[in-house]
């Protein structure tokens, strides 16, 4: 075991793969001798050369595009943009095209891009560089999407993205990147769909991904002082999603809150909630609760933001508002 | 007809003139279909505009790369695609390029390089490109060639696609068919320029405007162009104008357009003026005129019995193809 942040663990991730096949390359603002705004593809451009990383204009719109034209040629593009807040720029190569060309070409087609997505708060970037959008892509169907909460899981997930046929939103929280984290001395692929059971509990299940893995470990750190023990479930993979884990954890606790740092209202919280609702209904002895951030653009000043997204306490207090009785 | 014609061996102009025989022939069988209710959805044909993808595809082998239009039969006939697939495809039958999933907006065949039509105005250029950078890093001198319409040069994947062409110099043509309408609107009132080739002068990259009515000007212009990009010299902008004969789908009568106009294009039309040249070169008389025509007649009969005789798609089909190996629930009736 070692320990790494979970920027080293993409890179990883991304230099095993590119040393194993040639076709995988990189692009991005950035991404080449800067090494990623992030740092994350920091090392790469010198190790693998001009041609594997390339730096591009910042044009998101020809970042995803040229991804998918050069995904459908042979190659396997590992696309960056800056931050996700971008994506409306690159949105028509991702939903009308990347998603739809297996599809509606009746399946001759595979566009494998893994599409990187730096995301969310807490860094005082303000309403353009702080959103956590991940509704826009699980909404998609062709796309799939995963969100590592720590640096093995963006390693063995990674992999897996690149080794996937099919277009990938592989989303990364910034808060997370100079994290550190034990990772084994192999890492293996991790394949999607697959939840994990980040810590036992019986009396509550949270069900969340990305950044607020921590703040509901720590949530359920502090409930345990109260004798309410929380079961934490990290989905990682949003779509496919594990409904099983889903399904056994609600069966153990009865009780289900979602956490995501997307502002409510139509969030993929919501998808989630909905799902809980309608498939274990009977499993529950109590309505689900969403904890995610107020319906307001992300603000810059320090106490503005801290209100507006979730922390450990919203956590907390949600789940003592759900009448357990201890 | 362009100067340089004569160069262009009989055979080739044989084959090209009954190649655009096909895209009409094909087209004016689809909006029979269409006006019968018998093809559903939308089609948007291209009849008019034949010279353009006959004089570009007549350069590409069946590695090259093409992205076409909303407005894509003739881009792919052009490039060798299969009619009683296409046909099967507009008729929504399991047997058609897609499946039936796609319809006349999304056929493709990567195995002749066509990397779809696209409902997307303006989607198919940032395609083009990764297709012409996927040549280029692969060490390959494919060529990729990207059709669209006068009105998608006003779209920013337009000016991305030509920025990073031609800063990466990848291999990459971009063939603009001027029809003058951006559906309904007229170009002066949807651009203060009348040359879309002045455009490439903000990103270095060679161009010209030419008469896309003559299939042996597109023909000429695009072989030098891709002699250039096969070669490492990048990327060109190539203009061609010319005119839709129908609307911009079938159903719309194109009530915008001023009838002089209408008549003045049509005289220009790109079949009888190759059959003229044909003629007065004596590269073929009426009878070998009238053989192909019949041929290509004979071809869509046969695409037309193929869609036909076709099933429609089984429901269960609808939720395979999304991805490469999850299957969606289907619906339970």
């Amino acid at each position: 075991m070692r320990k790494m942040t979970y920027g080293e663990g993409i890179r990883e991730a991304l230099r095993i793969k590119m040393q194993e096949d040639p076709n995988v390359v990189l692009l991005g603002e950035d991404v080449g001798p800067y090494g990623g705004t992030f740092g994350v593809t920091k090392g790469l451009w010198e190790e693998f050369g001009e041609q594997r990383v390339r730096d591009t204009p910042i044009s998101e719109g020809i970042i995803v595009g040229a991804s998918v034209g050069a995904a459908a040629t042979g190659l396997r593009p590992v696309p960056e943009l800056m931050f996700m807040d971008f994506l409306t720029f690159g949105m028509d190569g991702l939903v009308n095209q990347a998603a739809k060309m297996r599809y509606m070409f009746g399946g001759k087609i595979s566009v494998p891009m893994v599409l990187r997505l730096p995301t969310g708060g807490g860094m005082n970037a303000g309403a353009q560089h702080s959103q956590s959008l991940e509704a826009w892509v699980t909404h998609i169907p062709g796309l799939k999407v995963v969100f590592p909460s720590n640096a093995e899981d963006a390693w063995g997930l990674m992999l897996t993205a690149i080794e996937d046929d099919n277009p990938v939103c592989y989303l990364e929280s910034k808060a997370l990147y100079s994290r550190k984290s034990e990772v084994p001395d192999h890492v293996a692929p991790i394949p999607f769909g697959l939840a994990k059971v980040k810590r036992e509990g019986s009396d509550v299940s949270i069900i969340t991904y990305g950044k607020q893995v921590h703040d509901a470990l720590t949530a359920a750190e502090q409930l345990a002082q109260e004798g309410i023990e929380a079961e934490v479930i990290d989905l990682r993979s949003l779509y496919p999603l594990d409904k099983e884990a889903i399904r056994a954890t609600v069966a153990k606790t009865h009780r289900a809150v979602v956490v995501t740092e997307e502002v409510k209202r139509g969030g993929y919280g919501g998808e989630l909630s909905a799902m809980i609702s309608e498939e274990l209904f009977d499993e529950l002895d109590a309505p689900v609760v969403r904890i995610g951030a107020l319906n307001t653009p992300v603000p810059y000043a320090t106490n503005l933001e801290a209100a507006v997204l979730p922390n450990v306490a919203d956590i907390v207090n949600g789940i003592k508002g759900m009448g357990l009785k201890k | 007809m362009s100067g340089k014609a004569l160069s262009i061996p009989k055979e080739l102009v044989l084959e090209m003139y009954k190649k655009m025989q096909r895209i009409r022939k094909f087209e004016e069988t689809a909006a029979t279909f269409f006006a019968e209710g018998k093809i559903p959805g939308f089609v948007h044909l291209y009849i008019g505009e034949e010279a353009v993808a006959v004089g570009a595809c007549a350069n590409l082998r069946d590695d090259d790369f093409i992205t076409s239009t909303h407005r894509g039969h003739g881009h792919i006939v052009a490039k060798g695609g299969n009619l009683k697939l296409m046909m099967a495809e507009l008729f929504g039958k399991e047997s058609g390029y897609c499946k039936g999933k796609g319809g006349s907006m999304h056929i493709a065949d990567a195995e002749l390089g066509i990397l779809g039509a696209n409902g997307i105005v303006g989607a198919g250029h940032n395609i083009a490109v990764g297709a012409g950078w996927s040549a280029q890093y692969r060490g390959t001198d494919q060529v990729s060639v990207c059709f669209f319409g006068d009105a998608s040069t006003n779209i920013s994947s337009f000016h991305e696609a030509m920025n990073l062409a031609s800063v990466w110099k990848l291999p990459v043509i971009f063939v603009c068919e001027n029809n003058l309408y951006g559906i309904s609107v007229s170009q002066e009132r949807h651009q203060a320029i009348k040359d879309i080739s002045l455009r490439a002068a903000g990103y270095g990259i060679p161009s010209l405007t030419a008469d896309g009515n003559d299939v042996f000007a597109v023909y000429e212009h695009v072989n030098t162009a891709i002699e250039r990009a096969r070669a490492g010299g990048g990327p060109s902008l190539l203009e061609f104008k010319t005119y839709r004969h129908r609307g911009h789908f079938e159903g719309d009568t194109a009530a915008y357009r001023p009838e002089e106009e209408v008549e003045e294009w049509l005289k220009k039309d790109p079949i009888p003026r190759l059959e003229r040249y044909m003629l007065d070169k004596k590269i073929a008389d009426e009878k070998r005129i009238s053989e192909i025509c019949s041929e290509v007649e004979a071809e869509i009969r046969e695409a037309l019995d193929f869609a036909s005789g076709s099933q429609v798609p089984e429901i269960g089909t609808s939720v395979l193809n999304i991805y490469s190996d999850l299957v969606e629930e289907a619906r339970v009736r």
